[in-house]
């Protein structure tokens, strides 16, 4: 009897420890969530608050009453922001084509064809993946401005079309489709191209796929390139945009237009998160890294 | 440690919201005698393991209760039960020593249970010894063979002195020789320590081959439980029969008329007491006598000598196996040139089931295995759930 | 079959070869180059001499003295920080069911959302106007203490702000890392430990930790790499003239060298760069030295 009355001690403890625990961790986990979402709600208010009642809260509200989308015409009528999204989606969608081309090549190569020396080649094109960046962008930006393609869209797009790392990723994936088809093609008299284009790259789409939303969101978001190369406005991409916005755009004070802005250039990539929001973050977890 | 499972019952939600819960385990009552070695045994998928994890702690009934000897321990999380338990994949930490996994539970305890370091290393090689592993202590896991991870992983639940051992498929990640050899194993270390020991197998051979009892599964509702040659020499129902048993028991369509059994239209044996219906008829390979006058006839198909015996293999129309596999002794000659194949039947390896309910019906003097009440209602309500699952 | 591919196989590659040639191999060769050229001319493309003046000028620029104390500051704050949180967040996140999906979407976020225009966010939320003094510092009072600018004040407010920035940008990836690190840890080991009575503070030291310390190093590297090239999450707060605001990094000093007002010297960018890059391959080594002897398998 004396150890049944322990027993329900111990399961009462239990049961109250494990209370306690489970509230402490939602609450932290609910906190970082405030911290991680704060930032969004306060652009999204300000950029419905109008400009005189921005300015006149001394003590910012957490609300408004009288939401306004005039800084939203704002945005779009004052400063060019219609053509930075426009620049933005013609680089983000002609770097990626050209990129997926040249990566699915050369994967098919490694993976599927036999030369000499592939090995020692696809050894070297692992070793410059650990190239930074920085390194290489000084020559880079010097090309460039020799060619004459400072300001061009060719200058912004050509730099950015190889990615050793999306080649290994491609071809890691395209090694995992078994030889039998590739013989059984040959059999049938398929040629190289056709089971590329017919078996492979269907089969890759999952991968193929990823590797697209990431580059998408890479060239969305990409900066320092397009400012070294773009010093007109025309060819401005939203980064560099948000950056004039800042600067000269609408005078520096009117930060409702300005957080409108920034809503207009984070919305089409938080909707894309949320369509491939699965493929987003397995993507990454196989190793991309931010930019 | 006396075990009682009282009604216990676990319920996991569905997947598809829509449909109603899945029952893991359904009514389980059964009283596990002290110091003795058990084998919960079913297919994949028959709930044996909830019951292990039930039993463990790991996981909460839905209703019902579990004792420990006199002690409720229903809700009491598992580290106060005094359970050790082994898995199937042995969960030995990868980046410890066998030493340093052996020590783990030992270095939880606290308080006054804490003990010294020498009292701990005492242990830990009392455990290994008894394993027959202590002189691997400084290896890693990943430097020993499975059998020996599978030693480990027992002096790792048997250090704290558990008063129940769980084992969770505990063969099955052996190959057929090691099997064979831990199998005896650990019923020595079972018998040495005198520790209630439990474990779940889908293997009828392995539970069969050591337990004192087993408690075969189905659909997460108890099938029946005995000693295992009890349950093979009087099977509850069809499912038992044809789960226990390699060669697996011949079965047919069959028909009691007037007190005889009739397997197409040969009157195979005196049904007495049986009222007329319809049968399944399950005869066990052991079951056939050759005999050229025989009352059961099939067609022969091929003979395979296997030194001491002879499995004779042939088919027959009222068959539900594709073959019939019959064992008879090697003296039997077997005219191979023959078309058909004669049998006398051994009564007591001729069991009949039900057609609707699958239990069995006693004939000719058969005597029931021993079955407690409460158990004959829930066979009941398999058979009722067997049914409704199948449409 | 293998000799009549040769060619084709070089087709393929073709593409991916010209412009790793052109736009990385090359300019790999060429920043060493540029880097001891002395009195470099863009226009003229003309240079007086070979030496190691360029170095020399840029360890004695007292603004890349400063990027190189700013950006160590941001990489030595940063990334224990950011990691010891992640682990934290992750380590909470695995031990609840309900909510988790949703908590893991907002984690990841900023992951994918434009770090310059969130910066802007950050910076109307801790900057001090004549018409308000912002969010942040309207809390701070409110717990009884002195408003500051975070953007045009002090210089600990300043690398306070950049700090919280680049945490909260590289949070969606150390704890999508680590909840994937955490996930496929066999549920066993858990198992086993619950029976054996373990605690939850020894079950994570003894047995979580080790378990994904592989993942935890790999983010350790990675966060040291990536806190070394900050500069983007500087610009979105501080601006573009980073110097002015003195908080400049490394590579910020590079791009400022090379292009905008100062610049034009790509000679002194190659050697910052190439400095940069050395003490990014040592800080590698040597973590990946003590990686190799801390992990257990």
């Amino acid at each position: 009897m004396a150890d049944t009355q322990n027993y329900q001690a111990i399961e009462h403890k239990a049961k109250v420890r494990s209370r306690i625990s489970q509230t402490i961790v939602h609450i932290l986990l609910a906190l970082w969530a405030v911290i991680v979402l704060f930032p969004f709600y306060w652009m999204l208010l300000t950029s419905v608050k109008s400009y005189g009642a921005y300015n006149s809260e001394y003590i910012p509200k957490f609300f408004t009453l009288s939401p306004t989308f005039q800084n939203y015409i704002d945005a779009f009528t004052t400063v060019p922001l219609g053509r930075y999204l426009l620049n933005t989606l013609i680089f983000a969608v002609v770097t990626t084509a050209i990129m997926m081309v040249v990566i699915i090549g050369a994967a098919f190569a490694f993976a599927r064809l036999d030369f000499k020396g592939k090995n020692f080649l696809f050894t070297f094109f692992l070793a410059l993946m650990m190239i930074p960046n920085e390194l290489v962008i000084i020559t880079n930006f010097q090309t460039i401005t020799h060619w004459g393609m400072r300001n061009t869209f060719l200058g912004l797009i050509l730099p950015s079309v190889t990615s050793v790392f999306y080649i290994y990723l491609l071809k890691e994936n395209f090694e995992g489709i078994p030889d039998s088809l590739y013989k059984a093609a040959k059999v049938d008299g398929t040629s190289d191209f056709k089971y590329l284009t017919r078996v492979m790259i269907p089969i890759a789409r999952p991968t193929i796929i990823t590797i697209i939303i990431l580059k998408v969101i890479e060239c969305w978001n990409s900066f320092v390139w397009p400012r070294l190369i773009t010093d007109k406005q025309e060819y401005f991409l939203v980064s560099n945009g948000i950056q004039e916005i800042r600067e000269n755009g609408f005078g520096r004070e009117n930060v409702p237009a300005m957080m409108a802005a920034v809503v207009v250039i984070s919305v089409p990539l938080i909707i894309l998160f949320l369509i491939f929001r699965k493929k987003i973050m397995a993507g990454v977890s196989r190793g991309g890294t931010k930019g | 440690m006396k075990i009682t499972l009282d009604h216990l019952t676990k319920k996991f939600p569905n997947r598809d919201k829509t449909k109603g819960d899945v029952t893991a385990v359904g009514d389980f009552c059964f009283d596990i005698p002290d110091g003795k070695l058990i084998g919960l045994l079913g297919p994949s998928g028959c709930g044996k393991s909830t019951t292990l994890n039930l039993i463990s702690g790991l996981e909460t009934p839905t209703s019902g209760r579990i004792f420990f000897g006199e002690d409720d321990v229903t809700k009491l999380p598992p580290e106060h039960r005094g359970i050790g338990l082994v898995f199937q994949n042995y969960a030995l930490y990868p980046h410890l020593t066998v030493r340093q996994n052996i020590l783990f539970p030992l270095q939880n305890l606290k308080g006054k249970n804490k003990l010294s370091k020498e009292q701990m290393n005492e242990k830990a090689l009392e455990a290994a010894k008894l394993v027959q592993i202590d002189e691997l202590m400084d290896r890693k896991p990943s430097e020993l063979s499975g059998g020996q991870q599978q030693r480990v992983a027992i002096a790792r639940a048997l250090v704290k002195m558990p008063r129940v051992l769980l084992l969770d498929e505990p063969l099955s990640n052996l190959d057929a020789r090691l099997r064979l050899q831990t199998r005896e194993e650990l019923r020595r270390i079972q018998q040495k320590t005198g520790i209630t020991t439990i474990f779940v197998t889908h293997d009828q051979e392995e539970a069969m081959s050591i337990s004192d009892e087993i408690v075969v599964m189905k659909s997460g509702i108890i099938q029946q439980i005995g000693k295992p040659q009890d349950v093979y020499d009087s099977p509850a129902n069809l499912f038992v029969a044809k789960f226990l048993g390699t060669p697996p028991i011949d079965v047919f369509n069959g028909t009691v008329k007037g007190g005889k059994l009739y397997i197409g239209d040969e009157a195979v044996l005196p049904a007495v007491g049986v009222e007329d219906q319809d049968v399944y008829v399950g005869i066990r390979p052991e079951g056939f006598i050759l005999n050229d006058k025989g009352a059961f006839t099939c067609q022969l198909q091929n003979v395979e000598v296997m030194g001491r015996d002879t499995s004779v293999v042939s088919t027959h129309k009222e068959s539900l196996n594709v073959t019939i596999r019959s064992i008879i002794s090697a003296e039997n000659k077997v005219d191979t040139a023959s078309k058909d194949v004669r049998f006398d039947l051994k009564p007591y390896k001729v069991f009949l089931f039900n057609k609707e309910t699958e239990k069995r019906i006693l004939f000719g003097g058969q005597l029931a295995a021993d079955v407690p009440a409460e158990m004959e209602e829930s066979l009941d309500t398999a058979a009722g759930r067997t049914d409704s699952q199948s449409k | 079959m293998k000799k009549s591919n040769n060619w084709k196989a070089w087709l393929y590659l073709l593409p991916a070869l010209i412009f790793l040639g052109v736009f990385m191999i090359y300019p790999l060769i060429d920043v060493f180059v540029y880097s001891f050229q002395e009195g470099y001319n863009s226009a003229s493309q003309s240079y007086f001499g070979v030496g190691w003046y360029n170095y020399s000028y840029v360890l004695h620029d007292p603004y890349f003295l400063q990027a190189v104390k700013n950006t160590f500051l941001i990489v030595i704050i940063t990334v224990p920080i950011s990691t010891g949180l992640a682990l934290l967040l992750s380590v909470m996140l695995s031990s609840i069911k309900k909510l988790r999906q949703l908590y893991q979407t907002i984690y990841f976020l900023p992951y994918v959302t434009n770090t310059l225009a969130v910066g802007l966010v950050f910076m109307i939320l801790f900057k001090k106007t004549p018409y308000t003094d912002g969010l942040v510092n309207l809390i701070i009072k409110m717990f009884g203490g002195h408003s500051v600018d975070f953007i045009e004040g002090p210089y600990w407010a300043k690398m306070f702000v950049m700090c919280f920035y680049t945490i909260w940008v590289v949070m969606p990836f150390k704890v999508l890392i680590l909840t994937s690190a955490l996930a496929s840890v066999n549920q066993d080991y858990y198992k086993a430990a619950k029976i054996d009575g373990t605690s939850k503070w020894r079950t994570f030291t003894r047995i979580t930790l080790p378990m994904i310390s592989p993942m935890i190093f790999y983010l350790i590297i990675t966060g040291f790499i990536g806190a070394f090239k900050a500069y983007s999450d500087e610009v979105a707060i501080f601006g573009t003239n980073l110097n002015a605001a003195g908080m400049n990094t490394i590579v910020g000093y590079v791009y400022d060298m090379l292009y905008g007002d100062s610049g034009g010297f790509p000679s002194y960018a190659s050697a910052a760069a190439i400095i940069l890059f050395v003490i990014v391959l040592t800080i590698t080594v040597i973590n990946l030295m003590v990686s190799r002897r801390n992990t257990h398998y």
